[in-house]
């Protein structure tokens, strides 16, 4: 028995919110979910190695496991149940005809290193899907390997160092804008660089004369967010590229929040040389928990001849997959392989679906309903919450904290009380250019009715907040699977498995 | 627009609360010349089933392994994955979730990530296991750079048995950050010596087992010398399925494993998305690259999760982080965890022995064609036959009759001309002995 604490239920359970202890601890050995044949008696050819003594693993049936992964599914919120506005990470509707097709036979079951004649069709959405990327961006190549957004930066920085070492220059500076999401600097360090931070200005936009100032010929380039994590345009965008185009080096933009402006700008006409995409942002491709994900990187033709491997080309004698730099329709200039294989392509078909079923006139519908959907938040909760800065903004608004100012209640404890009232929180504390940021993301596919009844909420939370309800706030969130979770004991000593009870015990020791 | 919820109304009525006569004006910052003045050349909007008519053509023009004996690995591998796995990830809480950055609302994603964790621990036998990454290959460049730093050093010997995607894209890293990397050659005959090539300035040696030529060698004495060396053994596992049978890494001295985890849950799909699995020992879980889930307790006092470590990530350290990397491979690593939950000890031991048993059956029944040679000793589930001619053309010879008969090495290693002779030949439990038969009849009249 685990009584609950707060209810004094005997189980621990409250009604439909079900304890579950960890597989581990279900295990009865003997017990097993799957009826396999007896193997065939064969002399074993496993060189000597035959793995010696029990692994460890669990035993229970199908519908052990069945009820153990539908009660975890419970401890969770999603976008299938209610809105969940974390900025930048644009938790949309997920299509499930996009699950259905992704699943055919003919796509799910393909090898990926089947003779090319025998995946002619799959080549050939791979070709269809880089046409409407190129075309949505207009720009003239993509690169389509990339596994998530990260992997696209990589893939981009990359090239851009590559077309660098091409021209003989080795420049070791790369401008970041401090909004920056923190892969960006990640991934020029990554890419060998240095970062020099660009502040932003009181606008919420990179600081033009700072910027200026920092140019020269050792930068290889920018990498800029466009709309930036504020939610607001880079106006002087044409003139960042122009200037970093002047000095030589290169325009990479950082495509997290591309779904403000499909149908309505092409980065290929901000002077952008390549930007990746996050299929599971702007083409809804479900993000699954934490992945997986699928980052195109679109190049400008200064930076085409420089994409990895592998890609696909159409020639006489149907599609085919370019694997080597020697191959006769390959530039000999691909900067290396960035994985296994040739890109996600269950993604590839989920953001195909996505694009065909909306087309070009509903993507620009969808860029406009979320531009319109985070306005509408911007223009309702200003007098109760504080806007960062200005409107209009894109597809998300940014708030910081000073509505919370002396009422002794932190961005934090506000994100938690909204738990309670069944929301997910907006993004906290991000961008870092502001203090105590709330970053709201709505999208295109919140209701009127839905965007109103959220609105509601946060105004009433921002009333009790300013009246100084604090230990409401800090005793939230009370009706959730856990309360608030000891994080810092958990990063001082971490548990990061289970371990069976005797050898806890002779670790304790 | 089926997806789309505003009518027209509502959006007049949001307009003139934002106080803006229409949504053009809400663009007002891009800059004039930069606003698309034309519709985009491409199609309107269709309803379900017209695209599912479009995707569904495309997806007739292919092949599948569904509808053909399939006899291919080298890191991708057709296997079982019982009913219950695809239902489950399909529950729109796990599907529709992010990242488990709000502990309160993720419990459950942040306790399958656990268990995730633990299984990947138990069955490479390491000490911790990350939350996964991208895949294999992305795994393996991240174990190069993660010895790089545990033993401050900058070259790495990548052994000649190692999957060449994994080697390259541990190239491609190598190149941009720096750092120097040692390829000895292709290691058809698993006979290699990776021991004599470590120096002062090795970090670590990668050795992939079984090898991507089907070799099982025992690595005790590799991880001896490395760490005489003051190098680290990183061992790469492709077809994950294999530690139900063979002695596992931790238990021959590996520092770090990298493995591929696509064969536990997950389908081909044409080669992603996949799982990346990521072990090391306790000591050196600090400078490990990815997201990891830990246990603590609430408020309340009640055991639960958080993500935890995290000052090791991009969103915290930014240009200081251990990898780039941010969104992972989350529902693959959940489809990982039902499946290798269904299998239990008792299931994937059972598997791994009837992959190794059907493997066996069908090494013998080629090695008796005329012409044939079975090059290895040991294997798993996949093993290396020559050929009397190039295996390319025998491969399109096969396919023609409808049978994917394996992997031809030149697609692996173009470069390498003495290689085009050898294909790649991989058995899993879905290989039926129809299977079986119409394979060594359809090679039998092609070699002819």
């Amino acid at each position: 028995m685990n009584t609950d604490p707060i209810t004094g239920t005997f189980s621990g359970n409250r009604g439909l919110q079900i304890e579950e202890p960890l597989i581990f601890e279900q295990d009865r050995p003997g017990r097993t979910g799957v009826d396999l044949p007896e193997p065939p008696d064969v002399q074993d050819r496993l060189g000597g190695l035959k793995r010696q003594g029990p692994i460890g693993l669990p035993g229970l049936s199908e519908p052990q496991v069945v009820r153990h992964f539908t009660r975890l599914s419970q401890k969770n919120y999603a976008i299938d149940m209610g809105l969940y506005p974390l900025g930048s990470c644009t938790m949309k509707h997920n299509p499930r005809l996009n699950e259905k097709l992704a699943r055919l036979p003919g796509l799910a079951d393909l090898h990926p290193l089947q003779p090319m004649s025998t995946v002619q069709g799959a080549l050939e959405l791979i070709d269809a899907l880089a046409h409407w990327l190129k075309t949505l961006t207009g720009m003239p190549a993509v690169a389509m390997s990339p596994a998530a957004g990260a992997h696209g930066e990589l893939c981009g920085v990359m090239a851009i160092r590559a077309a660098l070492e091409d021209r003989g220059e080795s420049r070791k500076r790369i401008l970041v804008p401090e909004s920056a999401h923190g892969t960006n600097p990640a991934t020029a360090a990554a890419c060998g660089y240095t970062v020099d931070p660009i502040p932003a200005n009181e606008r919420g936009r990179v600081d033009l004369a700072v910027f200026k100032e920092k140019l020269g010929d050792d930068v290889a380039g920018i990498m800029l967010t466009n709309p930036n994590t504020c939610g607001l345009f880079e106006n002087d965008v044409l003139e960042i590229a122009e200037a970093i185009h002047a000095v030589g080096g290169y325009f990479y933009a950082d495509g997290a929040n591309f779904n403000a402006i499909v149908g309505r700008v092409r980065p290929g006409d901000l002077g952008v040389d390549c930007m990746h995409i996050n299929l599971h942002k702007t083409f809804s491709t479900p993000h699954g928990g934490g992945g997986p994900g699928s980052g195109p990187v679109v190049l400008s033709e200064a930076l085409a001849p420089y994409a990895p491997l592998p890609y696909v080309v159409h020639g006489p004698d149907g599609f085919r997959l370019v694997e080597r730099d020697d191959d006769p329709a390959a530039t000999g200039k691909a900067f290396g392989r960035l994985k296994g294989f040739h890109g996600q392509m269950g993604m590839f078909i989920r953001a195909l679906a996505y694009m065909m079923s909306h087309g070009a006139d509903g993507l620009r519908q969808a860029s406009s309903d979320a531009v319109l959907n985070a306005n509408y938040l911007l223009a309702s909760l200003k007098d109760d919450l504080s806007p960062a800065f200005e409107g209009p903004c894109m597809h998300e608004v940014l708030f910081d904290d000073d509505f919370l100012k002396d009422t002794g209640v932190s961005t934090l404890d506000f994100a938690k009380a909204m738990i309670d009232e069944g929301f997910h929180p907006m993004t906290m504390y991000f961008p870092l250019v502001v203090h105590g940021a709330l970053l709201m993301e709505p999208t295109e596919t919140e209701s009127k009715e839905s965007l109103d009844g959220f609105i509601e909420v946060l105004k009433g939370l921002a009333r009790r907040a300013k009246a100084k309800d604090t230990a409401f706030f800090h005793g939230a969130p009370r009706l959730t699977p856990r309360r608030r979770l000891d994080e810092t004991t958990a990063a001082r000593k971490p548990v990061l498995r289970w371990r069976p009870p005797e050898s806890q015990e002779q670790a304790a020791e | 627009m089926r997806y789309l919820p505003l009518t027209d109304e509502d959006r007049r009525a949001m307009l003139a609360r934002i106080g803006v006569p229409s949504v053009d004006s809400l663009f007002r910052d891009v800059p004039e010349r930069a606003r698309l003045a034309a519709p985009l050349d491409l199609p309107n909007h269709q309803g379900e089933m017209e695209v599912e008519r479009q995707i569904a053509a495309m997806a007739a023009k292919n092949l599948g392994t569904g509808r053909a004996p399939a006899f291919l690995g080298a890191g991708a591998y057709r296997h079982h994955v019982p009913a219950a796995v695809d239902h489950l990830i399909q529950r729109g809480e796990l599907l529709t979730s992010y990242t488990p950055y709000q502990p309160e609302v993720s419990q459950g994603t942040l306790q399958y990530l656990f268990e995730f964790q633990t299984q990947v621990a138990l069955i490479t036998e390491m000490d911790v296991a990350n939350a996964s990454m991208y895949d294999g290959a992305t795994a393996t460049a991240e174990a190069v750079m993660m010895a790089n730093r545990v033993t401050r050093r900058g070259r790495a010997v990548l052994s000649g048995g190692l999957h060449p995607h994994y080697r390259d894209v541990t190239r491609t890293h190598a190149r941009f950050l720096g750092f120097e990397i040692a390829t000895p050659p292709p290691d058809v005959r698993g006979e290699e010596d990776l021991a004599g090539m470590i120096d002062d300035n090795t970090s670590c040696v990668v050795v992939q087992n079984p090898s991507v030529f089907g070799h099982i060698r025992d690595l005790s004495k590799l991880a001896e010398a490395c760490h005489a060396a003051g190098a680290l053994l990183v061992v790469v596992v492709t077809e994950v399925v294999s530690l139900g049978a063979l002695t596992p890494p931790g238990a021959m001295g590996a520092d770090i494993v990298a493995a591929e985890g696509q064969s536990i849950g997950n389908a081909l799909n044409f080669g992603g998305p996949y799982v990346g699995l990521f072990a090391t020992r306790d000591k050196y879980v600090r400078q490990m690259p990815g997201r990891l889930a830990g246990e603590t307790v609430d408020a309340d006092g009640r055991r639960g999760w958080v993500l935890t470590l995290s000052t090791r990530e991009q969103h915290i350290r930014r240009e200081k982080a251990t990898s780039n990397i941010c969104t992972n491979s989350g529902l693959c690593a959940l489809a990982f965890t039902i499946h290798m939950s269904l299998l239990g000890e008792a299931g994937f031991t059972r598997l791994a022995a009837l992959n190794h048993a059907n493997a066996v059956r069908l090494a013998d029944r080629l090695a008796a064609l005329p012409g044939v040679e079975v090059i290895n000793d040991s294997f798993f589930n996949e093993f290396t036959v020559r050929l009397p001619r190039e295996a390319a053309g025998v491969v399109d010879a096969l396919a023609e009759r409808g049978i994917l008969g394996g992997v031809p090495v030149s697609r692996l290693y173009p470069d390498e001309a003495d290689l085009a002779p050898l294909l790649l030949v991989a058995v899993t439990e879905t290989n039926s002995d129809a299977d079986m038969d119409a394979l060594v009849g359809a090679l039998k009249e092609v070699l002819q």
